[in-house]
């Protein structure tokens, strides 16, 4: 018998001997990121989650970008570019000497086949629709023409885009990543493959990607952008669970919360000032709302929309997140053009709601339903919403479900109220237009859009087309004012009850800075890694 | 014996023909569209039909379940959609670590479960079998999440004797084996126990102890070889219940394997991931199932299968 305890307990002894404290820590000029979930694809033409958001941006350019942790939009591979008089036609003249990973010096040709591999129906890019307003793009995607005639390749410096109507937001266009230039020869060598063997030009390049543990990014030494990037070295670790994370963050295994501070720990993390100070804080493009479907009965009578938006306590739900966020009163986040500082919105007051609903003839309230996504802490924050509503008599079936389900539902407009959470929309451009077209205008009033109020005012629709003809440089000041007044021509209709902005908390480990803002860059979400430094 | 086995094999062909299918019926009545999720929230309604269209998913389901089929049966699983890589790749370089954690997760079972129940029914009643029981019911229900995490903030954070969570050395193994083996650690104390004290009442046991053998030659010649007979078939099912608990598992801990695939496919609807994840691990809970049946008679000369 004592033999077989000793096998016994030698074999635990083996087991426990195995284990050698391997602890990984960073090392020196190298910037560690976590993620949860794999990284899913780096193909510009592809991606567009925001987890590779800014990840496929350091290994790509575009003719444009923001300065780092702005939303000013700058040249980037353009050397510099012209807008002709009647605002359709931009001539980009390129940088000189721009190397593709493979060392291939970048063509304005290249720029060009970029542009159509997006549009051709092949490449399944769900950017292709940025780019429909390109002379001939219709015509491409029909099949009805080989090339995209609106793009022309004058010489191999010089790119002119043609465009049906002017546009305002088009040079946006040109710096977010569906625009990013690829080169041609590597795309047909990978294939399908693409998105796990990407060649860029940017300030890194692949090095290693191990499916389900890490992607390893390393410094092109050939980047045109002298002093860029900061660091040798970016380590993307996937596959760890938020907690445990954090846990690594505080045991300086890790310098980057790529997924941000898990919820359960957010409290306790920024009341102790020797983890508060790792964390950074900065607004974002993004605005949480209810959408109001503006045909469905009671709806359709804007008093009863007016008094919804009176009815909802949003300081009481921003803490229900941990002030996470700063209440919304209108439908633009603060950081973009058109941001309208002196106007307050609708009051909570459900008294004046309660009036207004008996205006309308419903003094007794009426029944609807109000749909959220099903991950917290949307729940709770429907429930509130849900809550002030009965106040004023509206009972609101709550209907929680998964994020496609609802999205599903309501953009085939049958969802009387939706709560925006966990899908709402963070701006694909710092445009004021990126938050009308998609999302309130007529055009995506359609079955499968995205404007779940189903809103539509043909007026506002003909004021944004000619706002976004103000293309000239010095009027953006104009532009900016007419779109102030077509957002609070519709906070006047109010399709929608803004709730709030959510700001961004990054945190980093101290061996890590850069400049201010990289780190809650409202445009390389959410990290700018080109300017991601180790300073000790 | 033969003939047992080529019936088991035809079996398992319509087990996971029923799979599939079941599995594609599920997906398609989910209402949502993964066209809509792989265009993204700025695609126009014109984009998300081409998508389709190219994904074939505007076919009638019986098209596409047939296209399935037949593609399976040529060893192709399809392209995921949101990663646009081989599903058999992304189960191939998944496949090792999710065997050496089940591997390592029945080991931490046995070696936990088997001397537990052991000890328990040679003192069946007494104070040490009342804690086994207690702990091995503790077990098999503590939830694997907080188990997980549990472990990960004591040991590995406070003690700093394992590392958080990842891959690649010994050490990394050890954390989620034992928490998946804890809760199957439980069910086997209790089944051992049980079996064993089964086995003590029978007349050989008695025979051998009247011949004067010693204790420990009773338990291992006659009694162990006899009570671990329903352990074989617990190792066989483990495979299905551990195919649960991965899932779990791998997400707490970082573990690159199936089951961590299987939890990222499901939240964005990779159709041809999760159809991939599902058939692999009917597959694997087969051969398990099958495996087992095997070794019965080699353990048990009076079992035989005609």
């Amino acid at each position: 018998m004592e033999r077989r305890w000793i096998l016994y307990v030698v074999i635990w002894l083996v087991v426990a001997g195995l284990v050698v404290p391997a602890v990984p820590a960073p090392t020196r000029n190298q910037v560690v990121v976590t993620f949860k979930d794999d990284v899913s694809t780096l193909d510009p033409a592809i991606g567009y989650d925001w987890q590779n958001w800014s990840i496929i941006k350091s290994i790509f350019d575009g003719l444009m970008d923001y300065a780092p942790g702005t939303t000013k939009l700058v040249p980037h591979l353009a050397e510099s570019y012209q807008v002709s008089a009647d605002g359709r036609t931009y001539t980009f003249r390129l940088r000189r000497g721009v190397k593709f990973h493979n060392r291939r010096e970048v063509r304005a040709q290249d720029f060009k086949y970029s542009l159509e591999r997006v549009l051709n129906p092949k490449t399944q890019s769900p950017g292709a629709g940025f780019f429909m307003g390109i002379v001939g793009a219709e015509e491409f995607v029909k099949g009805q023409a080989k090339e995209v005639r609106g793009i022309q390749v004058v010489d191999p410096y010089t790119l002119r885009i043609s465009l049906k109507q002017p546009n305002a937001a088009f040079l946006h266009t040109m710096a977010i990543n569906f625009s990013h230039v690829v080169p041609r020869e590597e795309v047909e060598r990978a294939g399908a493959d693409f998105g796990h063997k990407p060649v860029g030009t940017g300030a890194f390049r692949l090095k290693e990607w191990v499916l389900g543990q890490r992607v390893v990014l390393e410094r092109n030494p050939d980047y045109f952008l002298k002093g860029l990037p900061r660091t040798d070295e970016i380590v993307f670790l996937v596959g760890v669970e938020p907690n445990v994370a954090l846990l690594r963050l505080q045991r300086g295994e890790v310098d980057i919360l790529g997924d941000g501070i898990p919820p359960a720990r957010f409290v306790q993390i920024m009341n102790d000032p020797r983890w508060r100070r790792l964390v950074e804080v900065g607004d974002q493009l993004h605005t949480g709302y209810v959408t109001i479907q503006v045909q469905m009965q009671p709806f359709t009578d804007v008093r009863v929309r007016r008094a919804l938006n009176m009815a909802i306590d949003k300081q009481r739900i921003v803490r229900i997140i941990n002030n996470r966020a700063v209440p919304a009163v209108q439908i633009l986040p603060p950081l973009m053009a058109g941001y309208d500082a002196t106007y307050s919105g609708y009051p909570y007051d459900p008294r004046a709601a309660k009036r207004l609903l008996a205006e309308a003839g419903y003094a007794n309230g009426f029944a609807t339903t109000l749909y959220a996504n099903n991950t917290d802490p949307n729940p709770r924050i429907a429930q509130a919403i849900q809550q002030d509503l009965a106040a004023i008599g509206v009972r609101a079936e709550l209907k929680t479900l998964a994020q496609s389900t609802v999205i599903e539902t309501a953009g085939r407009g049958q969802a009387p109220l939706v709560w925006s959470g966990g899908m709402a929309w963070i701006a694909d451009y710092p445009d004021p237009n990126n938050f009308y077209w998609p999302i309130l205008s007529c055009t995506s009033a359609t079955p499968g859009g995205w404007n779940w109020a189903r809103y539509c005012n043909r007026e506002l629709e003909r004021q944004a087309t000619q706002a976004d003809a103000l293309v000239q440089p010095g009027q953006e000041r104009l532009r900016a004012e007419r779109y102030r007044q077509i957002f609070r021509r519709i906070m006047q209709d109010a399709p929608w009850i803004p709730i709030f902005h959510e700001r961004r908390y990054t945190m980093h480990s101290d061996r890590v800075g850069g400049k201010k803002g990289i780190f809650t860059d409202p445009v390389h979400i959410p990290v700018h890694y080109d300017e991601v430094q180790v300073i000790r | 014996m033969t003939r047992y086995l080529a019936g088991r094999l035809l079996q398992s062909v319509f087990v996971l023909v029923g799979v599939t299918l079941l599995t594609f019926l599920l997906l398609y009545v989910l209402p949502a569209d993964p066209a809509q999720m792989i265009a993204g929230r700025s695609a126009t309604p014109e984009t998300v039909q081409r998508i389709r269209s190219e994904l074939g998913l505007d076919q009638p389901l019986p098209v596409q379940y047939v296209r399935y089929v037949s593609r399976l049966l040529h060893g192709d699983l399809g392209r995921s959609y949101a990663q646009k890589v081989e599903v058999a790749e992304l189960l191939a370089s998944r496949l090792g670590p999710t065997a050496i954690l089940m591997l390592s997760g029945i080991g931490f079972e046995l070696l936990m479960g088997l001397p537990a129940g052991v000890a328990a029914a040679l003192r069946q009643g007494s104070r040490l079998d009342r804690l086994v029981m207690v702990l091995a019911f503790a077990g098999a229900s503590a939830p694997q999440f907080a188990v997980g995490l549990l472990l990960l903030y004591t040991l590995a954070f406070r003690a700093g004797l394992f590392p958080l969570g990842g891959y690649g050395s010994w050490a990394h193994v050890v954390l989620p084996a034992f928490t998946l083996g804890i809760a199957g650690a439980g069910w086997y104390a209790r089944v051992i126990r049980s079996s064993m004290i089964d086995v003590l009442g029978q007349e050989y046991v008695r025979t051998a102890r009247a011949k004067g053998l010693p204790t420990r030659r009773v338990v291992h010649k006659h009694m162990l070889r006899n009570a671990l007979i329903p352990v074989v078939s617990m190792v066989g099912l483990d495979i299905g219940t551990f195919m649960g608990g991965v899932v779990v598992v791998e997400s707490v801990f970082g573990w690159p394997g199936i089951g961590q695939l299987a939890w990222q496919a499901i939240q964005i609807v990779d159709i041809p991931v999760i159809l991939g994840v599902v058939t692999t691990s009917a597959l694997a809970i087969l051969l398990g199932n099958l495996l087992a049946d095997i070794c019965y008679p080699l353990l048990d000369p009076r079992i035989r299968y005609s």
